[in-house]
């Protein structure tokens, strides 16, 4: 699960994590009067204005009007998702990028073309820069344990880092055993180059981001830039926050931070219905039961000419109400032109499958071909199901057959 | 011969009173899995029979402890479905017992939680298959997992898997091409698993029953990458590799906790790269998983029995089907015998059996990028894309997936405090030996 990086400092903060001053705001009304209230009476002048959506590149990222994709400008300018606002009326500036803002979309290298609706913002206390630095910590799968990665080089996306220079990150592995060291907190803070007070500063800081990580079962902090001010004290100036799902259960707390405006709004709905659904781009929907036939299926409709127009695991219950919200979820997708369905049946009975497919079929209007593999406990009764049904399936005996089937549905445009 | 379970393998079932282990209780003992006792802690004594529909053909002795049930039943693997929130506890449990063979087939396990697992196990006496896994079976000797048994055929193909459902499709074929199975191995969908490829690899080159191999992989991590290194190193039997998620966008987690392409890495395109370099023979397509391998092993007219089933068109106005809605338990019994058909392999390119005929040419196996890839401290960022969480996990049990994963038990979920005190202590125990 990703958060907002205001929820991200407020929770690192709540461990002693160096973070800026900042307030969360909903609207321009309310940006410009926190701008006042809380940054300017309070003597802080210079102050950054921050949109807040779950992706990253937003400094370079430019605003667009909603409707029209055009780039919105204030005072002859582009507006970005990150802009510093240090001189003048502070307040009232803030207010107008807000108002240029809110509602409007963002497009960053990692939205891509379409962009994400800003519907909230975040302001906060400036803070004088001294050196930018990079640190995160993750899983690292080769051992199964966590590493921590540092670079000199923040601001710069880590990935470009481990391409062009390598030699430049800095790891340390966190012994599962012993927990993370101190000599380990040194060794990062030597490797980055820091002394004196930076040095102390970090010590501290690394600690608690480490147990931060640890206690909330995150599975990756990113902390990019990590700043040393100029007055030699170390800093979170972005924070990037994902939690293990599996974990979640132990974290009830955190269910208030999932901002559903940054999900799509299919996958929101089939997520009510403990499907596990991913909207794509292509021309077939498909419904499997299991992950790893799920992702196979899609590749195989690749294979057979199409592209796949979700990815759908609808689990070994496969119950009528389940099929039904999983055909009518995949019918929503107006790109869809045929469905493939593929189940292989171990503990679920096909014909179980079958019967719901026909039940679900009666509750969801499917106006495209619909492709049915059913494989395993009872195949061959499910098929007699199906054909017998009266309405018009392709029936599928196989895999290879499917993606034939597949084809022939995407070319002739059976009607069902 | 097979690998790491056979008829003598003496097997145990820890939250085997919870309804998916009474369940997959009932369908081993079926198959004819020698089970030899059962853990519910608070249990003991009682005779276990299976219950509803879910009947077993002898009754279990159950124990609170595993170390009263391998000090009474002599057991030498065990097969855990205890619900996510105690799952990591059972494994370290089963550890600390000094159980050789542990699968674990519960699904949502948390990543911080199967880090102290893995450091348990460095060192220990046990394997661990798993977690999030569909098991191990050896056809006709021991099936301990959760898959249908009556797929499988006794054979000469080892098999290794990330995933479930996609590792029956793959037996199915290679039952259907004649060829049947040594033994398969289902490893897991999670980032951390206890047995990686290549562990499943090795074993699989040294037994002589297996005498070609078949790894199924996924996007995400560089597991493949690193069996993909060491085959071209130390593996001459043919081995086919099938990667899952070509078309799958980067950023997103595909169902698994482990199928993400994070950082641009872990793509499929990267993992068939390695595994051709290492002159393992890829199947394009998930349809000709058994055709490949059957190519692979120089059989290139393997006898097929799949079923190519008639095109159902039935012309007729949209009628209500009736609906049979049995309340019976599926049971699986003796393999059912698949409908004989018209065969379905096509004729095959001869440039294909050329490569495939000469499927581990050693002169180019050594090519350097391999290595480099499998050494590389993996310095991808695990998530590194905004990527929306998976949904359902936002409530507190994972979502029940029948097929393939066990569901939690509702009895047995405890508050937090208690079970963190007792992971604790047992962790502690196994540290120290």
């Amino acid at each position: 699960m990703n958060i907002h990086e205001y929820q991200a400092k407020e929770l690192l903060r709540r461990y002693g994590v160096p973070v800026p001053f900042g307030k969360a705001v909903m609207s321009a009304e309310e940006t410009g009067t926190v701008a006042f209230r809380d940054f300017v009476l309070r003597g802080i002048s210079t102050i950054v204005l921050k949109s807040q959506i779950h992706a990253g590149g937003r400094g370079k990222g430019i605003v667009v009007h909603a409707a029209t994709n055009q780039p919105v400008e204030v005072a002859a300018k582009q507006v970005h998702g990150v802009t510093v606002i240090r001189e003048g009326n502070v307040a009232d500036k803030a207010y107008q990028l807000a108002k240029a803002t809110f509602g409007n979309k963002l497009v960053t290298i990692q939205t891509g073309a379409e962009g994400k609706i800003v519907n909230r913002m975040f302001i906060e206390e400036g803070c004088s820069i001294g050196t930018e630095m990079y640190i995160s910590i993750v899983l690292d799968r080769q051992t199964g344990k966590n590493i921590i990665m540092a670079s000199t080089e923040g601001g710069v996306e880590i990935e470009k880092v481990a391409d062009e220079t390598p030699e430049k990150i800095i790891k340390e592995i966190i012994n599962p055993t012993t927990g993370f060291q101190q000599f380990q907190a040194r060794r990062l803070a030597f490797g980055l180059g820091l002394s004196g007070d930076g040095f102390k500063s970090f010590l501290s800081f690394i600690t608690k981001l480490v147990s931060a990580y640890e206690d909330m079962d995150c599975s990756m902090l990113e902390v990019n830039p990590l700043v040393l001010t100029t007055d030699n004290k170390i800093i979170a100036l972005d924070a990037k926050v994902d939690f293990d799902d599996n974990a979640l259960y132990r974290h009830s707390e955190f269910n208030d931070l999932r901002d559903l405006a940054e999900e799509a709004p299919l996958e929101v709905e089939a997520s009510k219905y403990n499907l596990n659904y991913i909207k794509l781009d292509g021309n077939v929907g498909c419904m499997v039961n299991g992950a790893g036939l799920a992702m196979a299926t899609m590749d195989i409709i690749q294979i057979a000419g199409g592209s796949p127009a979700n990815f759908l695991d609808v689990g070994g219950g496969a119950n009528v109400e389940r099929i039904a919200n999983a055909f009518r979820i995949m019918m929503s997708d107006t790109n869809v032109k045929a469905v493939l369905v593929n189940i292989f049946g171990g503990i679920v009975r096909c014909d179980r499958v079958a019967n719901g497919i026909l039940q679900a079929l009666q509750q969801v209007e499917v106006n495209v071909p619909v492709i049915v593999r059913l494989e395993g406990t009872n195949a061959k009764e499910a098929q007699e199901i199906l054909q017998n049904s009266g309405m018009e399936f392709l029936v599928a005996g196989n895999l290879q057959d499917a993606a034939q089937k597949v084809t022939q549905a995407l070319s002739t445009k059976v009607k069902v | 011969m097979s690998v790491l379970v056979n008829k003598d393998t003496r097997v145990l079932v820890q939250g085997i009173t919870g309804s998916e282990g009474t369940y997959h209780t009932s369908q081993m003992l079926e198959y004819g899995t020698n089970v030899v006792g059962g853990v519910t802690p608070g249990k003991a004594g009682l005779m276990y029979s299976g219950k509803g529909d879910d009947q077993f053909t002898r009754p279990i002795s159950v124990f609170n402890t595993v170390a009263d049930a391998k000090a009474a039943t002599k057991a030498n693997a065990t097969i855990i479905f205890v619900p996510a929130p105690m799952a990591a506890d059972a494994v370290l449990e089963a550890i600390s017992a000094e159980i050789p063979l542990i699968v674990c087939i519960t699904e949502g396990i948390p990543v911080k939680d199967m880090i102290t697992v893995n450091a348990a196990l460095a060192g220990s006496k046990s394997r661990l298959i798993g977690p999030n896994c569909p098991g191990v079976i050896t056809p006709g000797e021991c099936k301990l997992g959760i898959m249908p048994g009556f797929i499988h055929a006794k054979g000469s193909v080892g098999l290794v898997s990330r995933s479930g459902t996609l590792t029956y499709e793959a037996v199915k074929q290679l039952t259907d091409v004649g060829l049947g199975q040594s033994t398969c191995i289902g490893i897991g969908g999670d980032p951390i698993v206890g047995t990686k490829f290549i562990d499943a690899i090795k074993l699989f080159n040294e037994d002589p029953a297996t005498k070609a191999i078949i790894m199924i992989g996924e996007i995400g991590g560089s597991a493949e990458e690193e069996a993909a290194a060491y085959i071209a190193e130390h593996v001459s039997k043919p081995v086919v590799g099938f990667i899952a998620g070509r078309t799958a966008p980067p950023g997103r987690r595909m169902g698994h906790a482990g199928a993400i392409i994070s950082g641009g890495k872990g793509t499929a395109a990267e993992k068939v790269a390695a595994m051709k370099l290492a002159g393992i023979v890829i199947a394009d397509s998930p349809a000709d998983l058994g055709i490949t391998v059957a190519k692979a092993m120089g059989l290139d007219k393997p006898k097929v029995v799949a079923a190519t089933r008639p095109l159902a068109k039935v012309a007729t106005p949209k009628v209500v089907a009736p609906v049979v809605v049995k309340t019976v338990a599926p049971t699986i019994t003796a393999p059912a015998p698949m409908p004989k058909a018209e065969p379905i392999i096509k004729e095959i390119p001869k440039s294909t059996l050329a490569k495939a005929a000469a499927p581990v040419a050693k002169t180019t196996v050594k090519a350097a990028p391999v290595k480099k890839e499998a050494v590389k401290p993996t310095p991808a960022k695990e998530v590194a894309k905004p990527a929306p969480a998976k949904k359902e996990a936002v409530k507190p049990a994972p979502a029940k997936k029948e097929a393939v994963k066990p569901a939690p038990v509702k009895e047995a979920v405890k508050p937090a405090p208690t079970k963190k005190a007792a992971k604790t202590t047992s962790a502690k125990k196994t540290s120290k030996k």
